[in-house]
């Protein structure tokens, strides 16, 4: 185990980048707690995997340092860093027992076997996979080709972290459920540091403590998964997080607050402080969530025009127009909504200011 | 849904039986039609039953014959395959010089047979060519139209650089097939190259060396053209192979009914043969038993 510090990591797969574009991993800073267990979050392409084979050692980066509990290991091979890696695809080596295969990764450092013959029974019976040590690894199903994927990460007992890449996107939806509650009793027994790149969010926080969220090479936010709801650091993650994602309304500053389509709303004075003077690029964020129609007694209600109205079974989201603006807002399934003009109101607490797409806070 | 007995389907088949049975069958059954009987001429016959295998089975010089034709086969299976792997996995992974090495690579492939035959003669001459030349230069006293020793040196060192290009495509494209996953888990695994080849490279080429083993056997076995036109089968017998035997027999000798029957043992061989490869091939590490 040990802590994982990433200092101005860059990484480019040109040879002489120019642009911005050519950097697959631009200026990044990040460190992994030891026994931390992190999901890295972003859409396809957003330098997740270039990330983790940073750390992994797959991938040098162009610049900045990788160390290991103060130990730098940016030039250090794959094979000399303590590391466990589980790829979206199992791999498995076909022609070897499942034993073998467990057993890999130990004989190739010269464990002595009373040692292997120990560990590789006590993975195996972690990952329930004792009744097929005999059987040849290309026989058995996805699911526990991926847990003998894992099973060669765990059997070393002196990894730093065990990397996630995607790892359950070919196991069907039942597996994946049981896998993925394997994996946090595995977390919470060995207290290792997992990192778990995914595109899911639901996969995301449930597995994580912390989440990171990636984009075009970047790490928008880290966070916990309640944190990344209610106050996306970037309108990326408000967009990203969430389902559907955060409405983003245009706003203008004025003595008190600011203003959104004509209705004033207030903030505190600390955050007017930090919008006073600017002229654009304001908006006002709030998650479907935290929008619901008014009642009576509500004050500073927008009136709007209600355009569609999409039941998904245990909850229905409700796009109402302010203008040319779209809210959307998530009721529960039995709330009724009323036809054509609905007067609808913002939780102020849950209300977020964004200056040039970043939270005001 | 009710069933009920109609066989038109069946006559979607007659073309492909159509095809196969002139491009197959039809020879074939003239071939087993010359072996059971002794013709004279036309409209002049007699059936021998199977006096002509009794006869070829019995004949010390084929014998020979089959004894150079399995050396040859197998030295040609033992040293293309591995050396064609051996190149596969040496070769260059990607860009220019990967693409340039495949188009060297096929060049031998490209050539006709009895070129390649034309080609080793004049390479290997002992007076002008440049093989010939320099090994008698070392010292060594070489001439593969004299010593049967160098006629299958000659012979061999042929055909490894006429066909090994063929296996080395194949193991190539076999190797770029595996995806990169598997290299990057066995770097995790701390595994050795040795390691890597072992348990990754080879049994993900299990298919592509399928093929390479079987056309390569397949191949040599009923070569022809190039040690025909190198060295005529000799010298004396020496590298006499089955076929050039063959055609020996029903050319020049006009033994038609021996031959035929000789033929239908030499298709048999092949058969059993690639039969035998390919079971061998497909079971090896899978723990299956048979």
């Amino acid at each position: 185990m040990a802590k994982i510090e990433l200092k101005d990591i860059a990484h480019s797969y040109l040879k002489t980048p120019v642009r911005e574009s050519d950097w697959a991993l631009k200026e990044l800073d990040q460190v992994w707690v030891d026994g931390g267990a992190y999901a890295l979050l972003g859409p396809s392409g957003c330098g997740k995997t270039t990330l983790l084979n940073v750390m992994s050692g797959l991938v040098i980066p162009t610049l900045g340092r990788v160390s290991f509990d103060g130990d730098d290991v940016t030039s250090r091979k794959t094979e000399a860093r303590n590391i466990a890696q589980v790829f979206q695809f199992p791999v498995i080596y076909d022609t070897m027992s499942v034993f073998d295969n467990l057993a890999f990764p130990l004989r190739n450092r010269n464990v002595d076997e009373a040692t292997v013959r120990e560990r590789v029974h006590e993975v195996a019976e972690m990952l329930e996979l004792e009744g097929e040590l005999n059987t040849r690894a290309q026989r058995l199903t996805a699911d526990a080709k991926q847990k003998i994927s894992l099973g060669r990460g765990l059997v070393r007992s002196d990894v730093a972290a065990i990397l996630f890449d995607e790892p359950l996107t070919v196991i069907d939806p039942q597996a994946k459920w049981k896998l993925r509650r394997k994996l946090k009793q595995i977390h919470e027994r060995y207290k290792l540091t997992l990192i778990y790149v995914t595109h899911d969010q639901a996969e995301a926080l449930t597995f994580a403590h912390q989440v990171v969220v990636m984009n075009e090479g970047q790490v928008l936010q880290v966070g916990t998964p309640q944190e990344l709801f209610e106050s996306p650091a970037h309108r990326f993650i408000g967009y990203f997080i969430g389902s559907p994602g955060m409405n983003f309304l245009p706003c203008e500053p004025t003595e008190v607050g600011f203003s959104v389509a004509g209705h004033a709303i207030r903030v505190s004075d600390e955050i007017r402080a930090k919008i006073t003077g600017r002229e654009q690029g304001l908006e006002l964020g709030v998650r479907p969530e935290f929008v619901r129609p008014a009642n009576g007694s509500d004050q500073g209600a927008f009136e709007t025009t209600i355009r569609a109205v999409d039941d998904l079974g245990n909850y229905k989201i409700v796009t109402c127009l302010l203008g040319d603006l779209e809210i959307k807002m998530k009721l529960p399934e039995d709330r009724a909504v009323p036809e054509g003009k609905c007067r609808v109101v913002f939780d102020p607490r849950m209300i977020r200011v964004y200056a040039d797409g970043r939270l005001v806070s | 849904m009710d069933k009920w007995e109609d066989n038109r389907a069946w006559w979607l088949v007659v073309p492909v039986f159509l095809i196969v049975a002139i491009s197959a069958i039809i020879p074939l059954m003239t071939v087993v039609n010359y072996s059971v009987q002794d013709i004279f001429g036309p409209g002049q016959r007699v059936f021998v039953g199977t006096e002509w295998f009794k006869e070829v089975l019995g004949d010390r010089r084929l014998h020979e014959a089959l004894w150079n034709q399995f050396l040859f086969s197998g030295l040609v299976l033992l040293i293309e395959i591995p050396l064609g792997v051996l190149i596969a996995l040496a070769m260059p992974k990607r860009g220019w010089s990967a693409s340039l090495c495949l188009v060297l690579l096929a060049l031998p492939l490209l050539i006709p047979w009895n070129v390649i035959g034309t080609i080793w003669i004049i390479f290997t001459r002992p007076d002008i060519g440049l093989m010939g030349v320099a090994i008698n230069g070392l010292g060594l006293d070489f001439d593969h139209t004299a010593a049967p020793l160098d006629a299958w040196v000659t012979v061999m060192l042929m055909e490894v650089w006429h066909w090994t290009p063929l296996v080395v495509l194949l193991a190539y494209a076999g190797l770029r097939a595996i995806p990169e996953a598997y290299f990057q888990a066995a770097r995790i695994d701390g595994a050795s190259a040795w390691a890597t080849f072992r348990y990754i490279q080879l049994p993900k080429m299990r298919g592509v060396l399928t093929i390479a083993v079987l056309l390569r056997f397949m191949d040599s076995f009923l070569i022809y053209a190039e040690p025909f036109v190198l060295t005529g089968g000799g010298p004396g017998n020496s590298t006499t192979f089955l076929s050039i035997h063959l055609v020996k027999m029903a050319v020049g000798q006009f033994d038609l009914g021996p031959a035929a029957a000789f033929s239908l043992i030499y298709f048999l061989i092949v058969l059993l043969f690639s039969w035998l490869f390919y079971q061998a091939l497909q079971n090896v590490g899978t723990g299956n038993k048979r």
